[in-house]
Order: structure tokens, then C-alpha cells, then sequence
């Protein structure tokens, strides 16, 4: 196995688009190293992208923020104008294992390991944030929750990955969260994850709403209809119970060790609406 | 916290009770300490175990010749490498086991019983090299029906994991083969008539998962087996004497050929009483030539080594309207895995034993499933049928508007009881939990809407049994104390203790070792909470040994018979005015003066402990559930029990905490997940949920201290009583939140937002 750190952007798309099937990014290595010992994969190459500097920086671009792919959920913990604009981001990310683990995993390593069940993915659909790649053919923006498309599965072409991610301009009023059941309190994996994102008009009625579920499906999935039914309201009960409904019936999860079919749609309903009561109370408090 | 209440606090002891720091903590904390995996040897090999993917299937034939001509691989070891053992059954821990089947257990023979059962094993120059080697064995399997539950086991037409098992117990025998090995009775009185006495008669049925004892170290060993046929063992072991009686069997050695060395250990909880990789390994070195080490990995360890047994219990109480229990009956079927020998007895002999009762019933059934053999828990046994008890006697308490500790102390069972499985009790302790849990504030301080709370109370017997011990006196007056227990709760600190209180010497001048089985006689396992018990009393007799040989020489240099020398505060002095006026010698003076008095000073006690007392507690728990989620929350938790005498009590608080803890995770969430093949598909702490610290909150602790009469400081064991009460305890609490009963386990989140569910759909009907 051959490992490199190459520290531009070029330089690791060269190695990866070289490096065939068989080559591996390595952000904080939280998953792949794991993987690597279960022998579950065998890479014959291993990029580490941790010294590109776009990969580490947060960065804040005319009212928008930029995370990148190799942040670190400690880093990103401690970043105050990240957690002001992004609060849901964050605390998903904080969510992801322990002190050690939050040390090195990274947003793209939560995402491109694509597992349903990812705890940060929700949170950046629900954001509409837009991933960042580079490949042999140049650099393109994709939306977060197009790049899985099955449990490990990515629609990222062979040299390309994720250098960062990008998040749309923050309207006063809005703010995000993220909730996840898991049967412990940590080091466990999501037995379903919701993520809202809120935005409020002057009349304290709901502008914008975005609902993204984790582990329900086979892939993180943004539930329009459980959208729309928030906008235009003021959130109340009513609002929210419709909402719910509309996230469980998105649900097509499947019964396995870690939840039933039954729990987790049930679950996702509840979760989203206590998502969207903290988004929404978050919200109002923000200017 | 603990509010120790010595009975010796007058101030006649000036050691026991005290909390110095733990001997082995610092080489814990810095990493020195040698845990199973930590030692290497020149030229060693790497062992790994070929297991069976399938839960029941013939082995028709294994050919290992392309793993044999694997580069880098030493040798193989499989079925034909072992010799067939005929019927006999040995003590291992609190629970017998049958030679026929441990080397059935450590290598497959006619058939595998369970997935993860080892059908053959390789020696590698490397891990990598043994691995690839493991995929070159050809194994020809015919794979069978299985079966995993206990009552789908005991079905006339259940797949058979052993032809010919009879069912042992039963008149006449039956003449047909069956997954029941055992059927075991235990009678007091005459149920039929107590339950004409009472007013109220509540039965019910439980169950209970398999649970996992969840030690943090994987079983592990490195044996070196020369060529002239002796050996040695290094392992990580609850008991090192019964490991090398069980390897010196299997391999057809004389005991004192093979010399065992117990590592520290990362947890037992009785799980570390048998053995699994330990004559493997041998038969590796053996056959290699080479020192060969075997670890296992944590889905080794959950595929292949012993949970506690997963049961059915059915429990029948009844009650006059005054709260007396007029009688108990239950009926108590346990999972022993793929070889006989669950623990239902114990099961038996503690479900009604927290309670004075005239008449009982209970009929226990071991029945064979195709799991992996269950070993020792922390109180086997016990749990499941005490969580039984102790939820039916709650909804008793809950009938008749009766407070339940009320219920418990107007039935407890006390010093004169005759319990139902024989013997009558000397001073026990539970009326002193009882009676604390009703004081404890815990007890009386408000719930929030929505919250229940729970008490249960638990039982089990402890043991004493076979032990020696030796105090070796150094030429400065130090001592290095040599115990033949593993060490796995505290206990060189609460032998050093014990020690330092009969010699009357500074606790820190004793310096404890867990010796190797050719420095000590026969010592049996740590288990059944008899090292602080039964160590504790050899160490103490060696103690006592050591004072006579010092006064022997004091007397000498004295110049006075032996009897005017008395043994006080560490120092020889004369007996009284009459013995003559001589200055006192210290144990460092006779030390020093070891040479010219006679050579040096040895204590020795080679004992076989009897009178361990039984150790009794009461829980009180508060739970939060929520109604959304299912989610149950234990908001506070308090543990009361009796020790007898708390030598150190920071480890005996320890125990408690820790049986609670476990029995948390027991109640709440742990349990094994199969495929409809028979595989298990949760074997890591990932999905198998034992507790994270941050799933429990601080928990408390009272101990009583009753002190146990045949014990010279009056200790009874701890270490297995606080895993009895918790899932009662839980249970209860739930229904005080929910006003729903929960009888079967694991109380996990799915399972009680179903019951939500289901009651709030009855509801709306
Ligand atoms: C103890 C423990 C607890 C955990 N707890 C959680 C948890 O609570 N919630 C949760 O969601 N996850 C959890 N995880 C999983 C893991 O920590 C997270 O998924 C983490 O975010 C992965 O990030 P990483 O930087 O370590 O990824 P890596 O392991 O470096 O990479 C993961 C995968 O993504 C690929 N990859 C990485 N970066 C890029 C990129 N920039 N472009 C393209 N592909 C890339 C890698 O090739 C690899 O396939 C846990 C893991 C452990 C070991």
C-alpha cells in the first residue's frame, strides 16, 4: 500500500485519477482506518489530503461560509462565526463519536463514507450546502445530498473528491438543527437522524424550511413535502403535525439490528419535530 | 456516599475499612501493568481459530493440507489432535463442567453447535500468514437444522444438538433424547396449601436475553510447550489453578508440567473461569515447537465465549390482603448453549430466597441451545429468576396499596430462616438494606411528572473453597504477600489489608503478588465473591503463622518460653510483668535478626474456606421514560448492600456500582441479534450496547456491614449480589412511570414505544 500527502489540489488529483479502483482520499481516517483493519478494503493507494491548505480552512465569503472536506469536528466546534451562522452543522458534527474522534473526522469523510445513517449529512442537506469537487476534468458544485447514491455508494467519478463545502448566504432570521435517536447517549450509530433548517419572515411566519432525514432510507433524503408544509405557518402544533407526517411517509427504511422499520418511521416524525422546534426557537433569537 | 458504618469503629482495627491506594493502580494507569496480549516471546507464533460459520452442522471432514503448505505456517490443530474425554464433571467457577464437553467446546468434534465454533486452528509466523491459512481449510459441513430458543428447544420435534442427551432428574428416565439434559426440584412445605391461604394469587411469565459479561479484554494466552513435555501457560484468567487442571486434562499432562501464569486481567465477571484458547494454544506449541500466542478479537469474543443464560420464567405468588406471602412456585427454563450445564440451579436455589417463606416451589430446567456455552455472570443465574420474583412481588405490593420495602421487610428472610433450597441462615443482612432504603432520602425525595421509581431486592449465596497463601518476610521488615486469586476488583489491596491488620505493620510495608501455580498449593478461582472472603482468611491464618515463628524468636533472644511473648501493634513484647522487662522487637528487629535466630521467617495457610456468608441488597432506582421515543432514562440510582465488613470500602463501592451498571445495561438494552441462519449479526460494543458512562448517572451507594461470624473480620463477599436487583428494580420503576409491566428483556426503546403504541391503540378502542 502506498501512502501520499500531496499538498495541492492538482497534485492529489493526479495521484487519485493515476491511482485507479483501488485508491482511497484519507481525510481523518475515522472510517477508513477502521475499514482498512477490519479488512474490509485493501487500497493499494492512499491519498491524505489533510496538508491541501482549501481542505483545513473555514473560511467566510461575502456572507457565506466555507468548511473544508478535512475540518475537523474539534475545529469546527470551536469556530464561533460557523456555529452562529450553522448551529445544527455543528452539532452534528460534534455529535460524531468521542474526544479522540472528534479530533479527526471530517465533514467529506462523513459523507463519502456514505452511510445512511451519517450524522452530518442531514444536517448539510437540510443547510442546501454544495460540495466542492475537483477531478481530472476540472472542478464542478454539487448539491450535498446528490453525491451518495446507495450505501456506499457516490456519484463522484474516479481522481475526483471533495476539496470543501459551501453554504448559501444566511437570511436574518434562520437557523438550523439537528437531532439523532440513538438507543445510548453516545458512541453509537443513528437509528434515525433529522435535520431543519428554518428561515422566518418579519410576520414570524416560516419563509423557507428544509427537512432532511438519516437512516430511513438508502441514502440521506430531503423531504420537500415536509418542507412545505412549515412554510407559510408559524410553526404551531398543527403545522409541525403535518410536518411530521409528511417525514414519516418519506421513510422507507429497513428492519435491521440497529431499529425496526416500525421505530424508525414512527422516530423520524418525532425527531423532526423536535428539529424543527429548536430550529425555529433558535430562529426567533437570531437577528 | 457509603455511610460505613464499621462495626469495629470504636476503633479496634486500624487497617480494615481504610481506603489506601490500590497496589496495582499505578502500573495501571501508566500502562505497565501486563494484561493477557502483553507478552512477547523470541520465535513466537501467531495461533488464530478457524470457526464455524453455521449454528448446527456435522463436520464431515476438514482438510488443512493447502493451509499446511502455506509458507510461514508452523502447523494446524484440529479435532484429531485432541483425545476424546469421557464423562466428568469438574467445578469451574460457581458452575460445573463436563471434560467430555470442554474439549468438544474448545475444538469441534462430530458436529459444530454453534456459529463461531472453533473447527480448527493454525500457527503462523505471522497474523497476516495464519489468517490467509484459515481461508485455505476446507471444512465439509452438512448443515443442520438450529435452534436459539429456549421453549422452541425444549419442542419434541427440536432439531437435536445431542443424540443421546437423556434428560438427567426425571423418574423414570425418559427413553427418548431430548435438548433437556436437566431437570432439577426444589421444595419447601407444600405450595397447593399456601396458596389456599391467600387472598391474592398473581403468576406471570418472564423472559430474559442471553447477555454478553462484556469484560474490556479479549481472552488471550501465550503458551510455550518445550520438548521435553513441560509447559508454560501465560494467560489472563480468573482462576490459574483451574485453567492448568483443564489444560493438563485435555492434553494428557501431569499438572505439575504445566506452570500457569495469570496476567492482569481487563475484567472477568466470571466469564474468565473456563477455557477457551489456553490448551489450543498448548496443542499449537506443542506441535510447532514454538511459543505460540492467541488473542481473540472482540467478535471472537461475542461469537465464541459464554453470555449468561437467556430464560423463560414463570413465577406464581400469593399474598393475604395483609401483605403476607403465603407461598411461591416457579418454573424456570434456562439456556445453557451447546453443552449442558446452565446455571438453573443457583437460579433455583435465589429466586425465592430474599423471603421467609413456609412453602415453595421451584422446578428448573437446563436446556441446550446452538449458541456458544454459557459460562459464569456475576451471580449466575440469579438475575434472571430474582427479576422475576421481584417484579411479581412489586405488582403485589402495587394490589394492595403497600409500600414495596414495607412488603419486603414483613416478609424478609433473616437470621433463622430455613431457606427453600436447605439451609438455614445465620445473621444476614437484608432487613438492615431494607430498613436503610426506607431511611435513604433517595427514597423520599419528590419524583417529576412523569418519572417512576423502583426498589428490588437480590440475593446470592457466595463461596469460600480451596486457597493458600504465603507472607514472605524480607531482611528489612517488608513483606511480599503471595495470593493464588487473580486480582480483578481490588483484592490485592483488601489482602494486603487483612494482612497488615493481623500483623499490625503499615499496610504500605506489604507488597502483593498473584503467584504463578508452582509457587502456591491449589488455589481455586476468583469467583463466586470468595477472594476477599477465602484469600483474605488464608492470608490471615498466614499472618498468624508468621506471629507464632516471631515469637518463637523473640522468646529465644528473650530467653523466655514461648508463651510470655504476646503479638501486639507489630511488635513481640512480653507477655505482662511477669515475663520479664525486655525492650519490644519490631517486626524489622526480628527481620534483621532473622539469620542468627534461625533463618528467615515464611507464613504460610493452606485452607479450605467454609462459612461464606451470604450477601444481600436493595436498590432504589428513578427513571424517566420518554413517551416518544421509548427511551428510558435512569435519572438516579442507589445501592445498598450488606458486606459484611467493608475491608477497603472504595472497592467494595466499586462492586456495587459496577453490578449495577452492568445490570443497567441488562435491563435496558443488551442483547444478541441472529439471523434467521442462526449468525449472529451484533458481535461488537457497537450494536451490542452495554452502558457508556454518560448513559448512568452517579451511582450511589450505602454499605451494611453485618458482619459474617466464621470470617475473623467479619467479610462476606460483594461482587456478585448488585447484579441481581437491577432489572427488578428498572422494571418496577418503569411501571411506576408508565402504569405498563414490562416482562421481558431488554426494555429497549423499540420495545417500549410498541408497548405505548399498542396501549394507546387500546386505548382509543
Ligand atoms: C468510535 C467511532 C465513533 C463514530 N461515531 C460516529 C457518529 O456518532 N456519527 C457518525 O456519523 N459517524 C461516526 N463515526 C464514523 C466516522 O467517524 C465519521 O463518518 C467521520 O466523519 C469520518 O470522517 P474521516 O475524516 O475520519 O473520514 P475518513 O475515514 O478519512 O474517510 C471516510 C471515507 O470517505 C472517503 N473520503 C474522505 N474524505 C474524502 C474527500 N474529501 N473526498 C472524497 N472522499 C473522501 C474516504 O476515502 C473513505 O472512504 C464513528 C467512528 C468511530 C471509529
Amino acid at each position: 500500500m502506498r501512502y501520499e500527502a500531496p499538498e495541492t489540489i492538482e497534485g492529489a488529483v493526479k495521484l487519485l485519477a493515476g491511482g485507479g479502483p483501488r485508491g482511497r482520499v484519507l481525510a481523518g481516517g475515522t472510517d477508513l482506518l477502521v475499514q482498512l483493519r477490519a479488512g474490509m478494503i485493501a487500497p493499494e493507494l492512499v491519498v491524505d489530503i489533510k496538508r491541501i491548505d482549501e481542505t483545513r480552512e473555514i473560511r467566510e465569503e461575502g456572507g457565506r461560509l466555507v468548511i473544508g472536506a478535512a475540518v475537523t469536528g474539534a475545529e469546527l466546534g470551536e469556530h464561533a462565526a460557523a456555529k452562529a451562522m450553522w448551529p445544527g452543522v455543528v452539532e452534528a458534527t460534534e455529535l460524531i463519536g468521542s474526544t479522540q474522534i472528534q479530533g479527526r473526522a471530517s465533514l467529506a469523510g462523513n459523507l463519502c463514507n456514505a452511510s445512511p445513517a451519517a450524522d452530518t449529512v442531514p444536517a448539510l442537506v437540510a443547510a442546501a450546502a454544495t460540495c466542492r469537487i475537483a477531478g481530472p476534468g476540472g472542478e464542478r458544485r454539487v448539491p450535498v445530498e446528490e453525491v451518495c447514491t446507495g450505501p456506499g455508494e457516490l456519484s463522484l467519478d474516479d481522481g475526483e473528491f471533495v476539496v470543501a463545502f459551501e453554504f448559501p448566504e444566511r437570511p436574518p432570521r434562520s437557523a438550523d438543527a439537528y437531532l439523532r435517536f440513538i438507543p445510548r447517549t453516545e458512541m453509537d450509530i443513528a437509528v434515525v437522524g433529522a435535520g431543519v433548517n428554518l428561515s422566518f419572515d418579519d410576520n414570524g411566519r416560516c419563509a423557507a424550511a428544509r427537512v432532511s432525514l438519516g437512516a430511513v432510507a438508502p441514502t440521506v433524503i430531503l423531504v420537500e413535502e415536509a418542507g412545505r408544509a412549515l412554510v407559510g405557518t408559524e410553526c404551531d402544533d398543527a403545522a409541525l403535525q403535518n410536518m411530521a407526517a409528511a417525514a414519516s411517509a418519506a421513510c422507507r427504511p429497513i428492519d435491521d439490528k440497529r431499529g425496526t422499520v416500525e421505530y424508525r418511521t414512527k422516530v423520524a416524525g418525532v425527531l423532526a419535530t423536535r428539529a424543527a422546534k429548536i430550529a425555529a426557537q433558535r430562529a426567533k433569537g437570531a437577528r | 456516599m457509603a455511610a460505613t458504618s464499621n462495626g469495629k469503629a470504636n476503633g479496634a482495627t486500624r487497617w480494615i475499612g481504610t481506603r489506601p491506594v490500590r497496589p496495582d493502580g499505578v502500573d495501571k494507569v501508566t500502562g505497565r501493568a501486563r494484561f493477557g496480549a502483553d507478552v512477547h516471546l523470541p520465535n513466537m507464533l501467531v495461533g488464530k481459530v478457524l470457526r464455524s460459520p453455521h449454528a448446527h452442522a456435522r463436520i464431515r471432514s476438514i482438510d488443512a493440507s493447502a493451509a499446511l503448505a502455506l509458507p510461514g505456517v508452523k502447523t494446524v490443530v484440529t479435532r484429531d489432535d485432541f483425545n476424546d474425554l469421557s464423562s466428568e464433571f469438574v467445578p469451574a467457577g460457581e458452575m460445573l463442567v463436563n471434560y467430555r464437553d470442554v474439549v468438544r467446546n474448545v475444538m469441534a468434534r462430530e458436529k459444530a453447535l454453534f456459529e463461531g465454533h472453533p473447527v480448527a486452528a493454525v500457527a503462523a509466523v505471522s497474523e497476516k500468514v495464519a489468517r490467509e491459512a484459515l481461508a485455505l481449510i476446507d471444512v465439509d459441513y452438512e448443515v443442520l437444522p438450529h435452534v436459539l430458543d429456549v421453549v422452541d428447544a425444549m419442542a419434541p420435534d427440536a432439531p437435536l444438538l445431542h443424540e443421546d442427551m437423556i434428560t438427567a432428574g426425571v423418574e423414570p428416565a425418559p427413553t427418548k433424547p431430548s435438548n433437556i439434559a436437566k431437570v432439577v426440584e426444589f421444595k419447601l412445605g407444600d405450595v397447593a396449601a399456601g396458596f389456599a391461604e391467600a387472598d391474592i394469587v398473581i403468576e406471570r411469565e418472564f423472559s430474559t436475553q442471553p447477555v454478553h459479561q462484556g469484560y474490556i479484554e479479549p481472552h488471550s494466552c501465550i503458551a510455550n510447550y518445550s520438548e521435553d513435555d513441560q509447559a508454560e501457560l501465560w494467560c489472563t484468567t480468573q482462576g490459574h489453578f483451574v485453567v492448568r487442571g483443564h489444560c493438563a486434562k485435555l492434553l494428557g499432562m501431569d499438572v505439575s508440567k504445566l506452570r500457569v501464569t495469570a496476567s492482569e486481567i481487563g475484567g472477568g465477571f466470571g466469564g474468565k473461569t473456563v477455557v477457551y484458547l489456553e490448551p489450543v494454544a498448548l496443542m499449537l506449541s506443542r506441535k510447532s515447537g514454538q511459543p505460540v500466542k492467541m488473542t481473540m478479537s472482540r467478535e471472537e469474543v461475542f461469537r465464541a465465549s459464554g453470555p449468561a443464560a437467556g430464560t423463560r420464567v414463570w413465577v406464581k405468588i400469593g399474598m393475604t390482603n395483609e401483605g403476607r406471602i403465603t407461598a411461591g412456585e416457579a418454573v424456570l427454563k434456562y439456556q445453557a448453549g451447546a453443552f449442558q450445564g446452565s446455571p438453573v440451579q443457583p437460579g433455583c436455589m435465589c429466586a425465592f430466597a430474599p423471603y421467609d417463606l413456609d412453602h415453595v416451589k421451584v422446578i428448573g430446567y437446563d436446556v441446550l441451545v446452538n449458541r456458544p456455552k454459557v459460562a459464569a455472570y456475576r451471580a449466575p443465574g440469579a438475575p434472571q429468576s430474582e427479576f422475576a420474583v421481584e417484579s411479581v412481588v412489586d405488582e403485589l405490593a402495587k394490589r394492595i396499596g403497600m409500600d414495596p420495602v414495607e412488603l419486603r421487610l414483613k416478609n424478609a428472610a433473616k437470621q433463622g430462616t430455613k431457606a427453600a433450597y436447605g439451609p438455614t441462615f445465620g445473621p444476614v443482612g437484608l432487613v438492615e438494606t431494607l430498613e436503610q432504603a426506607k431511611a435513604h432520602e433517595h427514597y423520599r425525595a419528590p419524583l417529576k411528572p412523569g418519572q417512576g421509581r423502583g426498589v428490588a431486592s437480590g440475593f446470592w449465596f457466595n463461596i469460600g473453597g480451596e486457597t493458600c497463601a504465603t507472607l514472605n518476610l524480607g531482611e528489612d521488615g517488608t513483606i511480599a504477600l503471595v495470593a493464588g486469586t487473580p486480582d480483578i476488583g481490588g483484592s490485592r489491596a483488601s489482602l494486603c489489608l487483612q494482612a497488615a491488620e493481623t500483623l499490625g505493620v503499615d499496610v504500605e510495608r506489604i507488597r502483593p503478588l498473584i503467584g504463578d501455580t508452582s509457587t502456591l498449593g491449589y488455589t481455586f478461582l476468583t469467583g463466586g465473591s470468595r477472594t476477599a472472603f477465602a484469600s483474605g482468611m488464608a492470608v490471615v491464618e498466614a499472618g498468624k503463622d508468621m506471629i507464632r515463628q516471631l515469637c518463637e524468636r523473640a522468646a529465644k533472644v528473650w530467653d523466655i518460653p514461648v508463651e510470655a511473648v504476646e503479638w501486639s501493634d507489630g511488635e513481640a513484647r512480653p507477655a505482662g510483668s511477669n515475663a520479664g522487662e525486655f525492650d519490644p522487637l519490631s517486626l524489622a528487629d526480628l527481620a534483621r535478626l532473622a539469620g542468627k535466630t534461625g533463618g528467615p521467617f515464611v507464613g504460610r495457610a493452606q485452607i479450605n474456606a467454609q462459612g461464606a456468608g451470604p450477601s444481600f441488597g436493595t436498590h432504589i432506582v428513578d427513571v424517566d421514560v420518554d413517551r416518544e421515543t421509548g427511551r428510558v432514562t435512569i435519572e438516579r440510582y442507589t445501592v445498598i448492600q450488606d458486606a459484611g465488613t467493608a475491608v477497603h470500602p472504595s472497592y467494595v463501592e466499586g462492586q456495587l456500582q459496577g453490578g449495577a451498571v452492568q445490570g443497567i445495561g441488562w435491563a435496558l438494552n443488551e442483547e444478541y441479534i441472529y439471523d434467521d441462519k442462526g449468525r449472529l449479526q451484533n458481535p461488537g460494543f457497537l450494536d451490542y450496547r452495554i452502558p457508556v458512562c454518560s448513559d448512568v448517572p452517579m451511582i450511589d451507594t450505602v454499605i451494611v456491614e453485618v458482619p459474617n461470624p466464621t470470617h475473623p473480620y467479619g467479610v462476606r463477599g460483594v461482587g456478585e449480589t448488585p447484579i441481581v436487583p437491577p432489572m427488578a428494580a428498572i422494571a418496577n420503576a418503569v411501571e411506576g412511570a408508565l402504569g405498563m409491566r414490562f416482562m421481558d428483556l431488554p426494555m429497549s426503546p423499540p420495545r417500549v414505544l410498541k408497548a405505548l403504541e399498542d396501549a394507546r391503540i387500546a386505548e382509543a378502542a
